[in-house]
């Protein structure tokens, strides 16, 4: 099955994805030209291949299908995704992941600001670098980068857990260099594997909470 | 002994009234604690409110309804703009969002009951959506906050009406708490948070910052939910003619104005009672800028914010409002801050509770310690059993209705067969300020200030 954007609405493709879509039965699309909100809210085993850049919330909320996208996305890919696949084969844009619960977003280039924002249980894979305030207040879930990471990473985290194989501009409050386990390394090499990356995850840092955050008190001198 | 020559000089009490007794409290506070202090509730002081407004009743001039004889509608559609189905409630007042984790799981199954039985609707909160206020619930709005805890495609698609929050009249342009004590197993685990901690939300939204962001944000949700659904976007009173221009030009179905004297369940003092513009003020400004837009009846305004009663209802409708939504009027319903609560058929005292918390019924305002003496914003199993969902829902029913007649009872006597068709002539201002920001008459003259 194709979509071609150029000359069928994005509602359309959607309206498909949920109403219509059969199960293991591929779709493309074709000329998305940065269209926003493309394949949102799917809730089905189905692979989507999108031949081109894609708008804002490519993704969004996926459960279950397997996108993607050759080409580079807007702000918010795969955003409150829970389970499923998301793959960028180009950059992505602010905010990616944002709030996921789960399921698996790959992007090949470097991801802009807020890679990872509010995650609460995705794993992220980013072949390149991740700007400024990634991971901020990320609860749950993983975020593996293997080029650098810009400043504040990690503000303010919660249960999240970050690894990064480059420099790191800057810690944000409450984020940690923590000694890599085994585990740890197990379970970069694995998300390295599905991502389709050969680095030896040994050469991954361990970002995560130091937990000083999690109380409000007066010795704590935090300003919320 | 020898008597003084002269009588001892008497002590002078002069009290300052910039540093009074309660100043003088916050400064020793802030200096033993190094915190600002934290309590539930909405800002307690005395600003201009609805009750500032009076309704001029028919008499000659106009012609009334016959209290209890005539029909008057309270048929209320919120969502008609873009929604293909819009919510359909039988009364325009309903219950605004109050989170699980805020509320205990009782709570939110009587308030879902209660909105049931009175054909309206009630929201979710931060913290995600129950499956016991989802079967409860006939019409229920999802809210999708900042912090996006428990924001589910699943429960999108469950629910009637998605709110996207951008802020609330206790704390515009604050995020929101929820301290340790309140976070047991299960709410950790709808929030993803560690049991125990001292939550904080995020004050912005993760994957947009500006109206044209939240115009495609807003297109999103349509199309997860296939254009069904109505899309409301709430924000707290402050720069209200502008905020509202933006929701709508950003595809809002529905906004929802909510004033500084809305609730909260944790929030600091300094936010409570010195942020936002109140509730008669904000709606004046929402309806100028719907008029502005020729909006007013395509995209629909709820007001919130201290609204308590049938008279307020109908004051906010007057005004322009399409429907009123309630947060602590329920919660009082429910018993907060009545010296007792139910238990096994009788009533039983609570004040020594309330002492143990360092406060008094009618004093209350610590919710966000999660020791609610009566079982309404708590978490603890002990304490959660003084409210159970039969006599919460009952309460909550008999308020909503209370308040509907109230209001239809003052429609008929303004001659309204339509509680919709109250209107701002229908209204005088008793004080200059109310009549400043409510842009009325001041009672008994045809002065409008600054008209
Ligand atoms: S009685 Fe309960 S709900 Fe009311 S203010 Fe006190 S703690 Fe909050």
């Amino acid at each position: 099955m194709n979509f071609d954007l150029a000359r069928q609405s994005v509602r359309e493709l959607n309206a498909y994805l949920h109403a219509n879509v059969v199960p293991h039965d591929p779709i493309t699309v074709t000329s998305p030209n940065g269209a926003h909100n493309i394949a949102v809210g799917v809730n089905a085993p189905v692979s989507i291949e999108v031949a081109g850049h894609v708008g804002y919330y490519a993704g969004g909320m996926n459960q279950l299908a397997s996108i993607d996208i050759h080409g580079n996305a807007g702000p918010g890919v795969a955003e409150g995704m829970c389970s499923g696949e998301v793959r960028v084969r180009g950059f992505a844009s602010v905010a990616a992941g944002a709030a996921a619960h789960g399921g698996l977003l790959v992007i090949d280039g470097d991801a802009s600001l807020r890679c990872g924002i509010s995650m609460k249980g995705i794993d992220i894979v980013v072949g390149g670098s991740v700007g400024d305030y990634s991971a901020f207040m990320a609860q749950a879930g993983s975020l593996v980068v293997c080029g650098d990471a810009g400043d504040a990473l990690g503000d303010s985290l919660y249960e999240a857990v970050i690894y990064v194989r480059g420099s790191v501009a800057s810690l944000g409050a409450d984020a940690q260099e923590q000694p890599l386990t085994d585990a740890d390394v197990a379970h970069v090499g694995a998300l390295l594997h599905r991502a389709g990356l050969g680095h030896d995850p040994r050469t991954f840092r361990r970002i995560a909470s130091a937990r000083t955050l999690y109380h409000w008190n007066a010795d704590a001198e935090q300003e919320y | 002994m020898n008597a003084p020559m002269h009588p001892p000089e008497p002590l002078s009490r002069e009290e300052s009234a910039t540093f009074d007794r309660a100043t003088l409290d916050y400064i020793y506070r802030a200096a033993a604690t190094g915190l600002y202090e934290i309590r539930g509730l909405g800002a307690k002081r005395r600003l201009p409110h609805l009750d500032d407004l009076s309704f001029l009743g028919a008499s000659l001039s106009r012609y009334p309804l016959e209290g209890y004889r005539e029909k008057c509608a309270t048929r209320t559609l919120l969502g008609t703009r873009f929604a293909a189905k819009p919510l359909d409630l039988a009364i325009p007042v309903t219950i605004a969002g109050m989170s699980f984790g805020a509320l205990s799981a009782n709570v939110k199954e009587a308030l879902g009951r209660a909105a049931t039985a009175m054909g309206t609707s009630t929201t979710t909160g931060d913290g995600g959506m129950t499956a016991e206020e989802r079967e409860s619930s006939k019409t229920l709005v999802y809210q999708c906050l900042p912090s996006r805890y428990g924001f589910r495609p699943d429960d999108v698609r469950r629910a009637d009406a998605i709110e996207i929050v951008i802020g609330q009249g206790a704390k515009p342009g604050g995020g929101g708490m929820l301290l340790g004590q309140k976070i047991n197993p299960r709410v950790a685990k709808m929030r993803t948070l560690p049991e125990g901690v001292d939550q904080r939300s995020a004050s912005r939204h993760p994957d947009w910052t500006g109206p044209d962001d939240l115009a495609i944000k807003i297109k999103e949700l349509r199309e997860i939910t296939d254009w069904q659904k109505p899309i409301f976007v709430k924000v707290g009173a402050t720069r209200v003619f502008n905020d509202v221009k933006l929701a709508v030009h950003s595809g809002a179905d529905v906004v929802v104005v909510d004033g500084m004297q809305g609730g909260t369940a944790a929030t600091q003092v300094a936010f409570l009672e010195h942020v936002g513009i109140p509730t008669l003020a904000a709606i004046r400004q929402a309806v100028d800028a719907l008029e502005d837009l020729d909006m007013r009846g395509k995209v629909q305004l709820i007001v919130s914010g201290g609204i308590r009663t049938g008279a307020d209802a109908a004051k906010a409708l007057a005004l322009g409002a399409d429907a009123v939504s309630l947060g602590q009027g329920v919660l009082m319903a429910l018993g907060c801050n009545h010296p007792t609560y139910r238990m096994g058929g009788r009533d039983v005292s609570a004040v020594a509770d309330y002492h143990a918390l360092g406060t008094a019924p009618g004093a209350c305002h610590h919710c966000h310690t999660g020791r609610c003496p009566v079982g309404v914003t708590t978490q603890d199993p002990v304490l959660e059993q003084r409210l159970t969902p039969d006599v919460g829902a009952r309460r909550v029913r008999n308020y909503l209705k209370t308040m509907v007649m109230e209001l239809t009872m003052i429609a008929r006597a303004c001659g309204k067969s339509d509680v919709h068709h109250l209107e701002r002539e229908d209204l005088v201002a008793l004080s200059v300020e109310a009549a400043a920001m409510a842009r009325l008459p001041l009672a008994g003259t045809s002065w409008v200030p600054g008209a």
